[in-house]
């Protein structure tokens, strides 16, 4: 699903040139659920927004699901992110003017779905995520691990190749986390693929597969044993 | 691009954000509200110098006799000079192709009484055609006619306040007033613009103000109008060569100043209109700078809004949203806004002009007013601006990775 080939990034700091990345060689199938883990400067954020389209490669080769990811412009990177991906961020990132489906809904707009169609999408993966009832609700009427939810709801919406979660459980207390990793895991058992970043090994013990980033190279990667999150909720 | 899902999109937009959207809609309203009032100002200035001039015809040239100053032809200085009827007949003869109406008067005071009443009012004697150059309005009966001139009959045209002051609440029309001791039938009476000195005259026929007094055969001014087609420097091309006419009939010498006196309506109109037209631009100049301090109103209101959008575009980006669309949402939204709190705020601008109206006489702004297309005018450049105000930071904001934009704060 995706493949990485010797990835450097650098980013310019004035005169200096910091090297975040110094060739990084990852293959991710489909179906997996993969941590990458690592101290903050290691530069797993990088890697997470290099997947996501969000930031642009130096050197080296990325493919997602058969497709080169290079020199895109903008609007193509956005189709392809609106088309791939599904993004899951630590602050929730939603829209706090619109409604949990609104919210949504809002990736199938860009993917030019008719009205009526986006709104029973919303609702049918609001439901999945048990938020059925809170719909009409707006952001600020929901809890930290509603609106993580409401955020992974609409990861989902667009049934993205990959979802890709940035400190999921970064802003949630522990017993929130894990049902946020339920959730997740559950979503997994359905063969999505799913990228974690985290620093937490609890989280990281709820995946399949732990990718280790120390100073901008994988110093380990390893397949575990899941731990499932439903036993701690 | 104007999808109904994108306006739906959009109008949520507004509704949610009501504070912003009332701020950027009130700057533009209020730019183009000021803009269309003081524009109207200024057109209510003009129609007061205007007014000023309305109360007679605007294409009358006046004659006055005077006294030569210099000798010409063997006649000397001092001389008093006359005009009589075939001057006014000269003058039909000459220049008919130039000229409305000639109309000679005489002036005179007489005392006029009416049964018990009596006072001194000026007494006119007139042609018919003076009706125009005085802008006399007839209330009841008639004014002079050619028949009048021709027989010259004893009849009198009386303003509204002679026959007030004389006849009180009775009817004038029909009755005879002594005017100087000749009696006169009172045919109409009339009313003016002017004020009330000039609803205290009498008109007779000329003629018969001659024939009173000793059937002679002279008048005190000519009165021409010119065709108003001939415009401001036919007007004066016109005055020129009448007064060479007159010079030479007269035997004045050309370069005599006093011999006979011109009074030309065209000339002092121009230079009021002139004046006029300088406090209007200065007023559109004031009121351009309302529409730029609008522009700019918006323009910083738009820049702000990005800037507070700033992260729900990175959302938007992230989700899938291309450049064009974050573009045209931002672009859509402030033309909407724009457009709507522009027209709204011309028609309240229109709508007090309108209610205006009369109040504000006492500051010399008459009927203030403003053309329908200036006003449209004036409210799509503040559209078009307030687009490309909102066009520029939309661009930057579409320009912004969604990794900058998302990042936390």
């Amino acid at each position: 699903m995706i493949e990485i080939k010797d990835l450097h990034k650098s980013y310019k700091m004035g005169k200096n040139s910091l090297h975040v990345l110094k060739g990084i060689n990852f293959n991710v199938e489909e179906g997996e659920l993969v941590a990458i883990m690592g101290s903050s400067g290691s530069g797993k954020s990088t890697l997470l927004n290099i997947l996501g389209m969000l930031d642009e490669l130096d050197e080296g080769s990325y493919t997602l699901d058969g497709v080169a990811i290079k020199n895109l412009n903008e609007t193509k990177a956005a189709q392809y992110r609106n088309k791939f991906l599904g993004f899951i961020f630590q602050s929730f990132n939603l829209i706090n003017y619109k409604s949990a489906a609104e919210n949504v809904a809002l990736p199938l707009y860009y993917q030019k779905v008719a009205r009526k169609e986006r709104q029973e999408k919303a609702l049918k993966y609001l439901t999945q995520v048990g938020l059925k009832e809170w719909a009409g609700h707006l952001p600020s009427e929901l809890s930290g691990g509603q609106k993580q939810r409401v955020a992974i709801a609409r990861a989902m919406a667009a049934e993205p190749k990959v979802l890709l979660a940035d400190e999921p459980t970064g802003a949630l207390d522990s017993k929130t986390s894990y049902e946020v990793m339920d959730l997740i895991q559950k979503i997994n058992d359905q063969g999505n693929t799913i990228l974690i970043v985290t620093h937490e090994p609890d989280i990281a013990d709820m995946c399949k597969r732990i990718v280790h980033l120390k100073d901008g190279v994988i110093i380990e990667d390893k397949k575990i044993e899941q731990v499932r999150a439903s036993k701690y909720v | 691009m104007f999808s109904r899902d994108n306006w739906r999109e959009i109008f949520q937009t507004i509704q949610k954000n009501k504070l912003r959207t009332f701020l950027s809609g009130f700057t533009v309203a209020l730019g183009i509200l000021i803009f269309v009032v003081l524009f109207g100002f200024g057109n209510g200035l003009i129609n007061t110098f205007q007014l000023f001039f309305e109360d007679d015809a605007q294409n009358i040239i006046t004659f006055f006799p005077g006294q030569t100053t210099k000798p010409y032809k063997g006649y000397k200085s001092g001389r008093q000079i006359e005009f009589d009827r075939s001057d006014l007949a000269d003058i039909e003869k000459n220049f008919p192709m130039f000229l409305e109406y000639v109309t000679p008067r005489i002036g005179r005071t007489y005392l006029t009484k009416f049964k018990n009443e009596s006072n001194n009012y000026s007494t006119r004697g007139v042609a018919p055609s003076h009706q125009f150059a005085e802008k006399t309005i007839i209330m009841k009966g008639r004014y002079l006619d050619k028949l009048d001139i021709l027989k010259k009959t004893k009849t009198a045209v009386i303003g509204r306040l002679v026959e007030k002051d004389l006849f009180g609440q009775e009817d004038a029309i029909g009755n005879y007033i002594d005017v100087g001791g000749s009696v006169f039938k009172v045919v109409g009476v009339y009313q003016d613009d002017g004020g009330d000195d000039e609803e205290r005259r009498i008109y007779v026929p000329y003629t018969t103000l001659q024939l009173i007094e000793k059937n002679n055969d002279k008048v005190d001014q000519i009165i021409v109008a010119f065709k108003p087609e001939l415009g401001y420097s036919g007007a004066m091309a016109l005055e020129k060569s009448l007064s060479t006419f007159f010079k030479e009939k007269k035997y004045i010498n050309p370069n005599d100043q006093n011999g006979i006196f011109i009074r030309n309506v065209a000339e002092g109109l121009k230079q009021t209109q002139q004046l006029a037209r300088v406090l209007q631009l200065i007023v559109a100049f004031v009121a351009f700078g309302t529409i730029i301090a609008g522009i700019i109103g918006i323009s910083n209101i738009m820049v702000f809004v990005v800037k507070e959008r700033t992260k729900e575009l990175g959302i938007r980006k992230a989700l899938g949203a291309t450049p064009k669309s974050v573009i045209s949402t931002i672009l859509l939204e402030s033309i909407f806004i724009t457009t709507i709190s522009g027209v709204l705020g011309m028609l309240i601008g229109i709508a007090i002009l309108g209610s205006l109206d009369k109040t504000l006489e006492d500051f010399f702004i008459t009927n203030p007013y403003i053309d329908m297309p200036v006003a449209i005018f004036a409210t799509v450049v503040l559209i078009i601006f307030g687009g490309v105000a909102g066009y520029i930071p939309a661009k930057r904001a579409a320009r912004i990775k969604p990794i900058v934009a998302l990042r936390d704060e």
